[in-house]
């Protein structure tokens, strides 16, 4: 509990120092110095500060939404209960999330809204599959049914992990599958999703960012317990592979994605569990 | 806040109809050599977004709508600077019949940055002065704008 407690208060400077750690490490990938590693923080606050347009109360209620759910799900998982409500959760913020994109007549925003429901249609199946698979192996939708597993569910579900790892970029909003918000091509999109919101609800919106970024890579380090270490250590390796790919691709169409996401996703995923099947284990 | 408004300036570059002169040289402060985002500038295109509105060019007929537009989307505290001869004055243009003369016959500009073409240690340097009357500015926190 106590444990939970502070995990939850450490996760929006886990995830602010996250996205610092990047942003430095684009830069110094393009020859640039970059900015300071706690440049995250200067720019959230200077959102709360900034006067917001609003176009309704709801759209300012829906982008606290987006943020409560985020942290629901993540408070949650460090309570280390129902999988499957998680995932809710974390739709659920997306959702809002959407709903406010269609709050204002700006065809940027409902362009960005719409391909953030292409973009959850991508990765939702995959959270859905893995929450399942969990409960084939353990028996229970329960986190807590992982850590009493006594080994580490990464030798019965690779396939399950490598999923996750394909739909990583999308939640994480990066190139090639940074569709909806698009954060190097303001040209196209000018800003996607975000585009209405400024201010404090974009500020709101960029914390429950940093929760969503923390809670997936707390996923990923599940299936490496009892060895929460190495969990750890391997999620921050594949978060600083993730920034390489995002430097290293364009961004490409949503069709793409799509069809990506799914076959690789749900073959890996798929072909776990025939596995284990055939194998006798589930 | 005061620090954070300084440390995180983002930027919205507005070419009125200049000769890309200018602009060519804003694009050169992103590059390795200059590197603005080393002091948290970052360029957006979304006013909504931005703190700074970078102009150049001088102020004509036919985008004087489209440039107060943009100024009155900007969310406050916000600054404008005119980057570029013709932005301060009109420059070379002044007398055309169709333009106005520089961006202040439009909007209030706070910091004119003069050169043909404006060199980038003068941007960064304009942007800089900028940032000063920036933390300086107050803010009415919410504004309603016209929704469905």
């Amino acid at each position: 509990m106590a444990l939970a407690a502070v995990l939850t208060v450490l996760a929006p400077f886990i995830g602010g120092l996250l996205s610092g750690v990047d942003r430095k490490l684009t830069a110094r990938m393009q020859n640039r110095i970059g900015p300071p590693i706690i440049q995250p923080f200067y720019d959230l606050i200077k959102l709360w500060g900034k006067q917001s347009f609003i176009t309704s109360s709801f759209q300012a209620i829906l982008a606290f939404g987006y943020m409560a759910f985020a942290v629901v799900a993540f408070i949650l998982l460090v309570l280390l209960q129902d999988l499957l409500v998680i995932v809710f959760m974390v739709s659920m913020a997306d959702v809002c999330l959407i709903l406010g994109s269609f709050n204002a007549k700006s065809p940027y925003s409902y362009l960005g809204g719409r391909r953030e429901l292409l973009q959850m249609l991508s990765y939702e199946p995959i959270f859905i599959l893995t929450a399942v698979s969990i409960f084939m192996v353990t028996g229970s939708f329960l986190v807590e049914s992982i850590l009493k597993l006594g080994f580490p569910l990464i030798f019965l579900l690779p396939g399950a992990f490598a999923a996750l790892l394909v739909v990583f970029p999308v939640e994480a909003r990066k190139s090639p599958f940074d569709i909806s918000a698009s954060h190097h091509a303001h040209q196209e999109l000018v800003r996607g999703v975000f585009t209405e919101f400024s201010g404090f609800t974009l500020a709101l919106i960029e914390f429950g960012h940093w929760f969503k970024l923390v809670l997936f890579l707390t996923l990923l380090t599940l299936f490496w317990t009892p060895h929460l270490w190495l969990g750890v250590i391997l999620a921050f390796i594949f978060y600083f592979i993730t920034i390489i790919v995002d430097n290293v691709f364009p961004r490409l169409t949503w069709p793409f994605m799509l069809k990506f996401v799914w076959t690789v996703g749900l073959i890996l995923i798929l072909g776990n569990l025939i596995a284990l099947a055939i194998l006798g284990v589930i | 806040m005061a620090k954070s408004r300084f440390k995180s300036p983002w930027i919205l570059h507005f070419n009125c109809g200049s000769c890309n002169g200018c602009d060519i040289e804003i694009l050169a402060c992103l590059t390795p050599r200059f590197d603005v985002e080393r002091f948290g500038m970052l360029h957006m295109g979304n006013p909504k977004h931005a703190d700074i509105l970078l102009v150049t060019g001088p102020a004509n007929r036919r985008n004087a709508r489209v440039l107060r537009n943009l100024y009155e989307q900007t969310p406050d505290p916000k600054v404008v600077v005119a980057v570029g001869t013709c932005a301060c004055t009109g420059g070379m243009f002044h007398n055309c019949p169709n333009v106005l003369g520089g961006v202040d016959k439009v909007i209030p500009v706070d910091v004119y940055v003069p050169g043909c073409a404006a060199r980038p240690e003068a941007i960064i340097d304009g942007v800089v002065l900028a940032l000063k009357k920036l933390a300086e500015k107050k803010v009415e926190p919410v504004k309603a704008v016209g929704g469905r």
